[in-house]
């Protein structure tokens, strides 16, 4: 088996088996009734991980590459922010609905108060251009060059989850130092580049994959 | 207690006669072997308190599941898990300070005499989640009376215990540890202010601040001290846990209150455990009638 082949019939497959094992997760402990206490607030935090654990992802495919030689798990990679993408949706869809119960007074007083609040938002609004123009259409209608300079903003959009994650927690920030320094290693990874083996661009063509 | 002041609370604050029986049935059948030591409470403690029809019980599971413990570990499943084999007996409370005789007291001994009391309260955390519970304990002025606290005593503090071994949160210094919480006198000697014994008609959980706590239903929750081994008496305010690990964040006073947010998060709305919608938070958690007079002249949003 090729490594293409190998990418897009085994990994690529599991990987989707895998993004939607947190939403089965989600749903059969809400359904079974075995979440004690706040379970929207259960719902957050799976979705909210979810989403981290994705944005790490994606950002570790670059220095995987560099590390493997394997170019081609940029095939990979446009799912896994997607994924990313959706369960953002569903976390901040929860907050509208059930936090905030949908009271656009409510929501506008509770970002503008509240800088964890504004930083998540914020985060969400930056994800949403990048789920939009995650299509073939939209690189080529922008351009590659433009679409990847859009495309960084995953870095400010990663940021601004990790330090909203920072900033709600009561007082106990294990959790979010353990991500942080997992950020950490992976934006290191990107500066530490072998002096013979600066990464060959990936034409556009291959690298949003073909099917 | 309150129920002898029954003209100041209306009708739809009562709690429905059905879900107050529903509730005896359940822990009846759910108590089972504690259903025998129900049986001289039920005839001497009443339900009280305002709850209004929609303050139903929240189920044994939650009340018993999800619990903030520190001392446990900081995640709200730790201490059901980390607090299983906690030996809350034998158990001494160190009372000390202004008071006639300062001594340690056998738990038994400390509270021998006073009969536990059936009281369901709202328990509204600083969080922003709440429950229903049903306590069982006994008014802390009853306490206070038998210990005799001098003149000089303004002021009552907390202690819960301090041993890494059994309480493996304490291992961490995520806070300033033994756990250190305080009460104004009159706050103390207020009848709804419990020292709480056991909840569902049994002997209170492990998870839940065995063998001895301290509830005070108009304060979020983490005015409420767990596992207490010291009362001490003072005439200058106790230096508080919380408060001085984030002193713009918890003061001393800590009444819930749906005016005055916490700097992080709004105060003015709670989820009830159990339900997906939140509902509004009441001035005192809903006891403004029977406490608010503690606090006429102070400023509540300094004194948060």
């Amino acid at each position: 088996m090729t490594r293409v082949a190998l990418i897009t019939r085994v990994v690529k497959p599991a990987l989707y088996v895998t993004a939607v094992l947190p939403f089965a997760y989600l749903t059969a402990r809400l359904a079974t009734g075995s979440v004690a206490g706040d379970q929207v607030k259960f719902l957050q935090h799976v979705t909210g991980d979810t989403v981290l654990a994705c944005l790490l992802l994606t950002l570790s495919v670059t220095p995987l590459r560099r590390l493997t030689g394997w170019n081609e798990l940029i095939r990979v990679r446009r799912l896994i922010g997607l994924t990313a993408f959706w369960y953002a949706l569903v976390h901040f869809i929860s907050y509208l609905v059930f936090d905030q119960s949908l009271s656009l007074m409510d929501i506008a007083a509770d970002i503008a108060k509240h800088p964890w609040v504004l930083l998540g938002f914020a985060a969400f609004l930056m994800l949403l251009p990048l789920a939009i123009t995650s299509t073939k259409g939209w690189i080529r209608r922008l351009g590659g060059k433009r679409w990847q300079r859009l495309h960084l903003l995953v870095y400010p959009a990663t940021a601004a989850g990790l330090l909203h994650y920072f900033w709600l927690v009561k007082k106990d920030v294990t959790d979010p130092i353990y991500w942080l320094v997992a950020l950490l290693v992976l934006l290191a990874l990107r500066l530490w580049r072998r002096p013979a083996g600066r990464l060959r661009p990936v034409p556009l063509s291959q690298e949003r994959g073909t099917r | 207690m309150l129920i002898r002041r029954a003209p100041s609370i209306k009708p739809s604050e009562i709690t429905d006669e059905r879900l107050y029986w529903n509730r005896r049935e359940f822990i009846r059948t759910a108590g089972g072997g504690a259903a025998a030591a129900l049986v001289p409470l039920g005839g001497l403690s009443s339900s009280l308190t305002s709850l209004a029809d929609e303050d139903k019980l929240t189920p044994w599971e939650d009340v018993t599941g999800y619990n903030n413990f520190y001392e446990f570990g900081t995640d709200k499943s730790d201490p059901a898990r980390n607090a299983t084999h906690f030996r809350a007996r034998p158990w001494k409370v160190d009372v000390a300070g202004e008071v006639a005789r300062p001594a340690e007291y056998d738990i038994d001994d400390l509270l021998s005499g006073l009969t536990p009391e059936e009281r369901v309260y709202r328990h509204r955390c600083v969080e922003g989640w709440s429950m229903v519970v049903p306590w069982l304990g006994i008014p802390l002025s009853k306490v206070i009376d038998k210990l005799q606290p001098t003149g000089k005593a303004k002021y009552v503090e907390f202690t819960t215990l301090l041993d890494p071994r059994q309480m493996p949160g304490q291992r961490q210094r995520v806070l300033d540890w033994p756990y250190v919480e305080g009460l104004r006198m009159d706050e103390a000697r207020h009848p709804l202010t419990l020292l709480v014994t056991g909840l569902y008609g049994k002997t209170l959980p492990n998870q839940n601040g065995a063998p001895v706590r301290l509830i005070v239903p108009w304060k979020y929750g983490f005015k409420g001290g767990k596992s207490i081994v010291r009362i001490r008496f003072s005439g200058g305010r106790p230096r508080t846990t919380w408060n001085l690990a984030a002193p713009d964040e918890y003061g001393f006073y800590a009444n819930v209150n749906p005016e005055v947010d916490h700097p992080r998060w709004s105060q003015a709305r709670e989820r009830r455990v159990g339900e997906f919608f939140k509902r509004k938070t009441l001035m005192f958690n809903g006891y403004a009638a029977e406490v608010g007079s503690l606090y006429t002249g102070l400023d509540l949003r300094k004194n948060y």
